[in-house]
């Protein structure tokens, strides 16, 4: 009964990880950019989202529309304002670009959320169900709305391999992640990828923060913690590898699931931390990494 | 023109310490106060800063080795009574246990891999604070029975008195050859190795010289406050404002650090009639710092010098 409870909740917890963590490794593979603003682009879904299908009235379907146009928007923000001119800049060593984008995008990161403090105040918001009732399934009584999560965050999952593995556009953004010098030789421009791939990200993280918003509530107060959850899984799954960020993404899911359950709910992030440790020790490039 | 401007350096470093030392006649016990936790928080940069600007590590984590002293001090004076002295003693020992422990992944990981392990060395931390709450007071923190003195002067005397040795400390060091070494071993390990520096052993002091002073910096801010907390000395956003500060006032100079904690730390306060809001102006500041100027305050001053 627990154990069917655990592996439930776990699925949508995990699938919610899988979907957070997969734009920002793209962001990473595509133009090597770590995006420590990751979190709170995520809380901006969730917020506008909520404020949307609430105050505005527009209802739950296309307050999440809005919540994820949001952070696409905000992802682009990033984009010019934050990362281009770090990479561009002259005065920017390159060894140092890496360290440059890291602190930027943690301010930056940091001014979305102190800003939406601000406008929304910091209490936990929570999104109406996206569907209504409870599945008993084989004895545990679920909210159907948590099944849907899972299924949504799967749909856009498969969408990404099918565009990445299946159409031209996608396959140059594959091709820019292992060889952009190769890829420019071939005629294609780089900008227009990273117009691309910036996109898709924001589209992965605001369905994520609209999803989340929905299971679990959101405050501005969790930036940080999904930026550090997100970094932990894409490093555990080594940077830069989408199939290793989904085991990962399990692996994390369920391990923190089975923590706050079996043992105690206080204790839930430890284990994973310290199996990141040993992770990342023994095997620095991560389970599927490849640099 | 290089000895010009390190010499220029020296004697701006010599005037503002004189300045600080002055500073007590004329300011009240409230902006003496602001500027004692400034300087503590200096030397937190200037560690900082002698691992990623010298040694090229990525520490995400300066708060693991500060609250390390910072605990540590405070349980053995709250459980054990311990006197002051004693307490400092032990609380450099065990940050210097602690960045031994952060020095050997140093070693193997690089870039973003090591931040990501200093990162959660913190979040350990933590969460080991908080579950042995009977020790360390949870989330709530625990209070010390002594503390450095009542006396606003003489606490910023001794903060002061701390940042200038350190400075001093931390300047010497980075512009010895060991500097020069660090600097070579963080760009390109391999070819430092190459010309027979010995890496391991010049990364391992500098984790050692950083973390002594961090712990130090940790016991004695816990003594000028009375109370020892998460979120005073160990909280992420505590080891953010260090790397802002670092990096705004320049990395790479070890003096800017210090200088980019002063002024992050007064303009917060300048800046709380904004509330809130505070934060994102300061954020908006540094950014923009970064953007605009990437070799931070001092780099930049010190550029347009020789520029001359």
């Amino acid at each position: 009964m627990q154990g069917l409870q655990i592996l439930i909740d776990g699925f949508t917890i995990s699938s919610l990880y899988a979907l957070g963590a997969i734009g920002f490794t793209l962001i990473f593979g595509v133009s090597g950019v770590l995006n420590l603003s990751h979190g709170a682009i995520m809380v901006v879904a969730a917020l506008v989202g909520w404020y949307a299908a609430g105050d505005l009235g527009l209802g739950t379907y296309f307050g999440s529309v809005a919540g994820v146009a949001s952070a696409v928007a905000l992802a682009y923000l990033t984009y010019f304002i934050v990362v281009r001119p770090i990479q561009r800049s002259r005065t920017i060593s390159k060894e140092e670009t890496e360290i440059f984008v890291l602190t930027g995008t943690l301010l930056w990161g940091i001014m979305i959320q102190v800003g939406m403090a601000y406008l929304f105040s910091d209490n936990p918001v929570t999104m109406r169900p996206l569907i209504a009732g409870v599945t008993d399934i084989l004895g545990v009584r679920t909210p159907s709305n948590e099944m849907l999560i899972a299924l949504v965050c799967w749909l856009a999952i498969a969408l990404l391999w099918l565009f990445v593995n299946r159409t031209g556009a996608g396959k140059a953004l594959l091709a820019a992640s292992i060889n952009p010098r190769g890829l420019t030789l071939l005629g294609y421009e780089l900008s227009h990828i990273y117009w691309l791939v910036w996109g898709i990200y924001g589209v992965l993280a605001g369905i994520a923060g609209v999803l989340l918003a929905s299971f679990l509530g959101v405050s501005t107060g969790n930036a940080g913690q999904l930026t550090a959850s997100a970094f932990s899984i894409v490093v555990l799954g080594g940077l830069g590898s989408v199939s290793g960020s989904l085991i990962a993404a399990y692996v994390v899911g369920y391990l923190e699931t089975a923590t706050a359950y079996l043992i105690a709910p206080t204790l839930r992030p430890i284990p994973a931390l310290i199996l990141l440790v040993m992770v990342v020790y023994a095997r620095p490039q991560g389970l599927l990494g490849r640099r | 023109m290089h000895s010009l401007v390190r010499s220029r350096l020296f004697w701006i470093s010599i005037g503002a310490a004189v300045v600080a030392s002055l500073l007590p006649l004329w300011l009240s016990a409230y902006l003496l106060s602001v500027l004692t936790g400034a300087y503590y928080f200096g030397v937190f940069a200037m560690s900082w800063d002698l691992l990623f600007g010298f040694a090229g590590e990525v520490n995400f984590g300066p708060t693991f080795l500060i609250g390390l002293g910072a605990y540590s001090a405070a349980i053995l004076n709250n459980q054990y009574h311990l006197p002051i002295p004693l307490c400092l003693v032990a609380a450099a020992c065990t940050a210097l246990f602690g960045g031994v422990l952060l020095a050997v992944p140093a070693l193997r990981l690089r870039g973003p891999y090591f931040g990501l392990v200093t990162l959660v060395a913190v979040l350990l931390l933590q969460n080991a604070i908080v579950i042995f709450a009977k020790f360390t007071g949870g989330e709530i923190g625990m209070t010390v029975f002594d503390v450095l003195s009542i006396d606003a002067t003489t606490n910023y005397y001794y903060a002061l008195g701390f940042l200038v040795v350190s400075a001093v400390l931390l300047t010497r060091i980075a512009n010895s050859a060991i500097g020069l070494i660090l600097q070579a071993s963080g760009q390109d390990p391999v070819e430092a190795a190459v010309l027979g520096f010995n890496v391991t052993k010049h990364k391992v002091a500098a984790f050692c010289i950083s973390a002594l002073l961090s712990g130090l910096a940790g016991a004695m801010l816990i003594f000028y406050m009375g109370a020892a907390s998460v979120d005073t000395v160990i909280d992420i956003s505590i080891g953010v404002q260090i790397i802002i500060a670092a990096i705004l006032g320049g990395r790479r100079t070890i003096v800017g650090a210090a200088i980019g904690a002063v002024f992050l730390i007064v303009a917060t306060e300048f800046l709380r009639p904004l509330g809130q809001l505070n934060t994102f102006v300061v954020s908006a500041v540094a950014l923009a710092v970064i953007l605009l100027l990437p070799d931070g305050i001092l780099g930049f001053a010190l550029r347009a010098g020789t520029r001359e």
